[in-house]
């Protein structure tokens, strides 16, 4: 989840002129621009047209009809629930985090920047078969939790907990070097001048994250829609209670149904799509913002 | 309002930045705070303030006790050292900020904080920039922003952290008279920061210099300037000079040679002479101090001469009208007319 917002293009339409010198030969330029863009469409585009391609293969009326299937029709409203859920959880906790760690000074700051972290590198597996350790029925709570009726194993609460973990990090990364960034004293401004610590955060410090947020949050919800391996584990692939739209897929495709298998992935793939555009759009806007808070 | 700091005492981490620093700032003067970095004057800003809370002691505003109320509750103006002014706001929105967040009961109309808002811009000379956002305005112009803000909450008391440190000299003397005009007219109890002697002695009716946690030295300028009480005043405030002398039965003397200035009652024993370039007279001979002219420069209106005086290869610089040539190796014989010693 790199990004590299700050780092503006630099080329221009005159660079070409003034670089003569030292460009490359023609022959050399050509290759080289052919080469990346072979790559790119064997390994991008031609993948993602094949998915679209499957998905229409017995035309528009078909794909629709698949979709409208009432198995594949709980998995997309499951997935927007779990995402509904998750986003916003790690939204509030992705701004508390980076609130802390970014204007306080505390023991332990380091551990928990690292902390952070672990979700991002720990195999998604693994994110799952913590829960199965800790809720199943073999596990220590998974008796309690039996005997008082709580299904969180192979049922929403699993597959909630199973995304935000997984998801946890993303909204925290990216305020956390923005508000460090931006330093304490616009805060310290709004109090001097009688604002309580809530319309401090409300009509200051929200504002001038606003875009890394939203930026955040779009990585989040992406992550969290697309998530597999975690939610794989603790799901149970119960048919039309716990799959979500990553585990119908698979199933689909498992079942030889490829023209719905590959419709669902159509939309999976529209929503990355969607991301990538928000994204690039947020960057534009986002590193002009910084750029502007630079100059301030 | 009058501020009264008494024996307080600040830690960062076991590691004092001030240690029992007591001041007295009366109603609407102009106080600055002068000292190197790391003197700690700063962190005296911030705990009039009430953005650090101090270790010990305590801050009175008035008759007050204003040491456990927080920054909101002291109702200060405080005008940063990079402004802080809040990016996505226009220059308006900046300046009514404090009187639209105040609660219902105690914010003045719609109407009438624009028109405040809009005076205090006139105030600060930036009638029709308005509608700009801080990145659009330079340097000088965001820390009046800053300023017309800062006094749109009418504050008990009006703290400036550096408030021309980032700006360049052209913008730093033009705002400094200004801010001395707004000052005069508006009557806020004023304390600023600067490590600009020259800002602090032109600008401050009193100036108090602090070094490593303490004040060494409060006093108009002109005491300051006059009269320092302590070796680190001289040498920090103005140029100076340091002579290692000898006193001896209420005369000093430099080496073997007695150089004419009588300090009655001080006991005998070695001391250090300082005196100011400018505070010399020169002498055709008796008892003076003596030296090898090293190198002259002619700086504005006066004339700049180093010399070099003594055994121990102590050079002085004293300053003499332009009109007095001297050449290079020539001997000098001067006596300081204004001096004082210090003991170590």
């Amino acid at each position: 989840m790199a990004h590299d917002g700050t780092a503006s293009p630099t080329g221009t339409g005159n660079t070409e002129l003034v670089r003569v010198a030292t460009s490359e030969h023609r022959l050399a330029r050509y290759g080289l621009i052919a080469t990346a863009l072979t790559f790119v469409g064997l390994f991008l585009v031609l993948p993602l047209a094949a998915v679209f391609t499957e998905a229409m293969r017995n035309g528009p009326g078909e794909f629709l009809t698949v979709l409208s299937d009432p198995e594949t029709f709980a998995a997309i409203k499951l997935t927007l629930l779990v995402a509904g859920i998750a986003v916003p959880l790690n939204l509030a906790f992705g701004i508390a985090a980076a609130w802390a760690i970014a204007k306080f000074e505390f023991k332990g700051k380091a551990f928990l920047t690292t902390l952070i972290d672990l979700p991002f590198s720990v195999s998604p597996v693994i994110s799952g078969l913590v829960f199965v350790l800790l809720f199943g029925s073999h596990s220590l709570l998974g008796p309690w939790l039996q005997s008082h009726g709580i299904q969180i194993l192979f049922a929403v609460p699993g597959i909630v907990l199973a995304t935000v973990f997984v998801t946890f990090p993303f909204v925290a990364r990216e305020l956390i070097p923005l508000m460090q960034e931006q330093g304490t004293s616009d805060e310290e401004a709004a109090l001097s001048l009688g604002a309580s610590g809530w319309q401090t955060f409300w009509h200051v410090t929200l504002p001038n994250i606003k875009w890394g947020l939203l930026y955040g949050v779009l990585l989040c919800n992406a992550r969290a829609m697309g998530e597999f391996g975690a939610v794989s584990v603790v799901s149970g692939h119960i048919r039309g209670l716990t799959n979500t739209m990553p585990l119908q897929v698979e199933i689909l495709y498992n079942e030889y149904n490829f023209v719905a298998a590959f419709a669902v992935a159509t939309l999976l793939a529209l929503l990355a799509l969607v991301t990538l555009v928000l994204k690039s759009l947020l960057e534009m806007k986002y590193s002009a913002q910084i750029a502007a808070s630079r100059r301030h | 309002m009058e501020v009264r700091v008494q024996n307080i005492r600040k830690e960062f981490s076991r590691f004092p930045a001030l240690n029992d620093v007591s001041l007295d700032i009366r109603s609407g003067e102009l106080i600055a705070l002068l000292g190197p970095s790391g003197s700690g004057k700063t962190t005296l800003l911030r705990l009039i303030a009430g953005l650090e809370s101090p270790t010990e002691g305590t801050v009175y505003f008035g008759n007050e006790d204003a040491s456990r109320k927080t920054v909101q509750e002291r109702n200060i103006g405080f005008v940063f050292q990079h402004y802080a002014l809040f990016r996505h706001m226009t220059v308006l929105d900046n300046v009514s900020f404090g009187l639209t967040i105040r609660p219902a009961n105690r914010r003045p109309s719609k109407a009438d904080i624009r028109k405040r808002a809009l005076e205090l811009l006139d105030l600060v000379q930036l009638t029709g920039l308005e509608k700009r956002y801080p990145a659009q305005l330079s340097g000088g112009q965001r820390q009046r922003v800053a300023l017309a803000r800062a006094m749109a909450v009418e504050p008990n008391v009006l703290l400036l952290d550096e408030p021309f440190g980032a700006l360049d000299a052209q913008v730093r003397k033009e705002l400094r008279r200004w801010l001395r005009e707004i000052h005069d007219r508006t009557g806020h109890t004023t304390v600023f920061v600067t490590h600009d002697q020259d800002e602090a002695l032109e600008l401050a009716d009193r100036v108090v210099v602090m070094s490593k946690g303490k004040i060494e030295q409060i006093g108009t300028p002109d005491e300051i300037y006059d009269t320092p009480n302590s070796p680190f005043v001289f040498g920090f405030i103005g140029q100076s000079n340091i002579l290692p002398v000898r006193v001896e039965n209420g005369q000093l003397w430099l080496d073997d040679r007695s150089i004419g200035v009588s300090a009655p009652g001080e006991a005998d024993g070695p001391a250090q002479l300082y005196f100011r370039p400018h505070d010399v007279e020169l002498l055709d001979g008796g008892g003076c101090i003596a030296g090898i002219v090293v190198q002259t420069r002619r700086v504005a209106g006066t004339r700049h001469v180093e010399l070099d005086v003594g055994g121990a290869n102590t050079t002085v610089e004293i300053e003499l009208p332009p009109e007095k040539a001297t050449s290079d190796r020539s001997r000098l014989a001067f006596r300081p007319t204004r001096w004082k010693l210090f003991r170590d």
